[in-house]
């Protein structure tokens, strides 16, 4: 990937995460611009989760290498622990994938805005407390005042959402991060919170890191679109050249998958991702891969431009050998 | 699925359905919210309402509808295990709690594929003795042949034969649900009744098991009733869909018919709400959800509908035939473009 760290909000180089001997990432690398929103994509245990929380420093037992510079603040890996205290919530957030578990549930949900509000802005309790009620009629909690004395388990999940969407942006980050914040949820309501976090976050000029299960969804949301599976990039670009001209044999069967409706087609793929004591030192798709040859199995094929033009190579890479 | 009025005339004996709703209402007594700690106040709630539904023998109907619409309520009576509070859930023309109570040939003709697969299965249990287990309760097999019936149904879901020894914590969440439609099959129903059967899996397992329940469905001309909230799940393996909202199913029809051009504007709106490639983010419905202890006056949907017009306040729409097929509860149903 080509160095344009300066204009990024967030670049990452080389992430590599062990737990224990597996390998549980393996130099993951992505940039993103200011304003920009990226999705992540792969298959459950494809690690997205895990690099939202490394750039969060809230992996635990893990052993973290590589970078991940954020403007203004250089690497983040390298921060003392101080720091980052001060940067979460400030100018980067997160939106975990469990709403009902991410909030107290012995705490309403007012109290738990106001805290956050109080300690990132040194409010008094009162302004804290007017602050929450304009917060939540900012993510459209109806009753926002109302709401302030509710228990966690008195809203539905999508209230739930809001919440917390409400409290990561208490800070007014320049990056939020928001995992998975909708598969557990009903279409109605997935499009509603999704539409409430890229609005929120366009009218502060913030960037988003999604992930994403719904590859439809993500192209609807999302300029960039980064592809892993076990753990590696296999491809990332703009949305529409990894969906539309994507090169790596994998994106191909991600893609075939969805179900648009209307579909009547469908080709199951085979196999299901190894287990990290099995998984290849090439290419960890190769055991699936219908366009494998002889070097994938023991090669790991690195992260390189999917395509050259007159310009120059384009912002679209992929890690394979043997490319469509 | 032909959704009928009472008046109609019955069909042949031949078209005779498997499972028909009249009228169905479930209302729960909960407590009466802000009561008093010593109160015994209490309140309905309505989580069917009107609820008019024909399943046809050999069909696949999937149900959708948000979260606490109902869908789970609906499938316990269908099952026999409620008994609804009003109107008739008839199993070819009797009575379902009837048919449950008079014998086992009831249980063993409607399986069950329940949502949270591995909750469902003993841990304890290997899966070959987890699939024995319904195999001998119904007498399916003699003994002997038990082996082989478990290794048949392992390879009719596509699982190794050597799963037979191990436990459910040595499976995948796919292989488990998988596990679960073995057992659902090993009473040889006729009816097979999925609660989110394929849902928060990865799309790959997803596929796989769809193509799974497909080929079931056509090859032993299964009746299959689909429970999933994903639009594009219901429009690959059902024929047809039931779209509930509050309690009641406010469109039925052909599923391609009925998500190509919904009449009911909640379909609409589930419908655009679908993600959909490159497409820009549907605009939502407004508001939530209302509370099924406080519905609203006339159309369940009049609080959120972008086509209420003012008697939708005060007439309350039963769901009734639109053209052959379908049928919808709506005052002003939206006319095809
Ligand atoms: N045993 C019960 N006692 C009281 N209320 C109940 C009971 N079962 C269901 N309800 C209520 O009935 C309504 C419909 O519930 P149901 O579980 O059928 O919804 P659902 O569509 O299956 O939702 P989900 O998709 O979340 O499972 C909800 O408001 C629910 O809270
Ligand atoms: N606390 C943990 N201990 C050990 N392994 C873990 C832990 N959390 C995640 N993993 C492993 O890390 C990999 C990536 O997990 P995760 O980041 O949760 O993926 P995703 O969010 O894409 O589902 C998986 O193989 C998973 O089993
Ligand atoms: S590197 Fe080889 S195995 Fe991996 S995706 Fe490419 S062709 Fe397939
Ligand atoms: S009856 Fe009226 S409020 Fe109800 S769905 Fe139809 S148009 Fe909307
Ligand atoms: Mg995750
Ligand atoms: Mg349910």
């Amino acid at each position: 990937m080509k160095d344009m760290a300066l204009d990024h909000v967030l670049s990452i180089k080389d992430l590599t995460v062990f737990r224990g001997a597996a390998k549980i990432l393996d130099r993951v690398t992505l940039a993103l611009g200011q304003g920009e929103t990226l999705a992540l994509v792969g298959e459950s245990g494809a690690g997205k989760s895990t690099i939202a929380t490394a750039i969060m420093r809230l992996l635990e037992n893990a052993r973290v290498t590589g970078s991940a510079t954020l403007a203004g603040e250089g690497d983040l890996f390298t921060l003392s622990e101080r720091k980052m205290v001060k940067l979460r919530g400030r100018r980067l957030s997160m939106i975990f994938q469990d709403a009902g578990t991410a909030l107290n549930p012995s705490y309403t949900v007012g109290r738990q805005l106001g805290t956050t509000l109080q300690r990132i802005h040194g409010l008094s309790k009162a302004e804290a407390w007017k602050q929450a009620i304009e917060l939540f009629t900012s993510v459209g909690i109806n009753d926002p005042e109302g709401r302030m004395t509710a228990f966690p388990h008195q809203l539905s999940g999508g209230m739930q959402q809001r919440v917390m969407v409400a409290i990561a942006l208490a800070g007014s980050p320049d990056l939020l991060l928001a995992d998975e914040p909708t598969s557990a949820l009903d279409v109605t309501i997935q499009a509603q919170i999704v539409r409430l976090i890229l609005q929120l976050t366009r009218e502060r000029g913030a960037s988003c890191v999604f992930v994403l299960h719904d590859l439809a969804l993500a192209s609807q949301a999302c300029d960039r679109i980064v592809v892993l599976y076990a753990g590696q990039v296999v491809e990332s670009g703009p949305a529409r050249d990894v969906l539309e001209r994507h090169r790596h044999p994998y994106t191909r069967q991600l893609k075939s998958c969805v179900l648009e409706i209307g579909a009547k087609d469908l080709v199951a793929p085979e196999g299901t991702v190894p287990s990290h004591d099995q998984m290849p030192i090439g290419c960890r798709f190769c055991t699936r891969c219908p366009r494998a040859v002889a070097r994938c199995a023991d090669q790991a094929p690195p992260l390189v431009p999917a395509r050259q033009t007159a310009t120059g190579p384009l912002d679209h890479h992929i890690a394979c050998w043997n490319p469509e | 699925m032909i959704a009928q009025t009472l008046s109609e005339t019955k069909a042949p004996a031949s078209e005779q359905p498997i499972f028909e709703l009249i009228e169905v209402e479930q209302v729960f007594e909960v407590p009466k919210p802000g009561r008093s700690l010593f109160s015994r106040e209490t309140v309905g709630l309505r989580a069917l309402d009107g609820v008019r539904l024909t399943v046809r023998k050999g069909t696949s109907l999937a149900v959708v509808g948000e979260s606490g619409s109902g869908k789970s309520t609906l499938l316990r009576v269908l099952l026999g295990l409620d008994r609804p509070t009003g109107g008739r859930a008839l199993y070819h023309s009797k009575p379902i709690l009837e048919g449950r109570a008079s014998g086992i040939a009831f249980a063993r003709d409607v399986a069950m594929v329940y949502q949270d697969a591995r909750g469902s299965l003993d841990p304890r249990m290997t899966i070959g003795a987890l699939i024995a287990e319904p195999l001998r309760h119904f007498d399916i097999v003699p003994r002997q042949d038990e082996a082989a019936r478990v290794a048949q149904l392992l390879d009719r879901v596509g699982l190794p034969a050597d799963a037979a020894d191990r436990y459910p914590s040595g499976l995948s969440g796919g292989q488990v649900r998988r596990v679960a439609i073995a057992r659902a099959l090993a009473s040889e129903p006729s009816v097979l009744v999925a609660d989110e059967a394929v849902s928060g899996l990865d799309v790959s397992t997803q596929a796989q098991l769809l193509i799974l329940l497909q080929s079931l469905q056509r090859d032993m001309g299964l009746t299959l009733i689909f429970i999933t909230h994903d639009l594009g799940v219901a429009s690959f393996l059902c024929e047809e869909i039931a779209i509930m909202y509050l309690g009641r199913i406010v469109e039925t029809g052909p599923t391609d018919a009925v998500l190509g051009a919904p009449s009911h504007p909640y379909s609409a709106a589930l419908r655009a709400a679908a993600p959909q490639f490159f497409e820009p983010l549907s605009e939502p419905l407004p508001g939530e959800i209302p509370s099924p202890l406080n519905l609203p006056a006339g159309c369940r949907f009049s609080t959120r509908c972008p086509k209420a017009q003012d008697d939708c306040r005060l007439k309350d729409p039963q769901l009734g035939k639109l053209g052959p097929q379908r049928a919808v509860a709506c005052l002003h149903p939206l006319q095809p473009q």
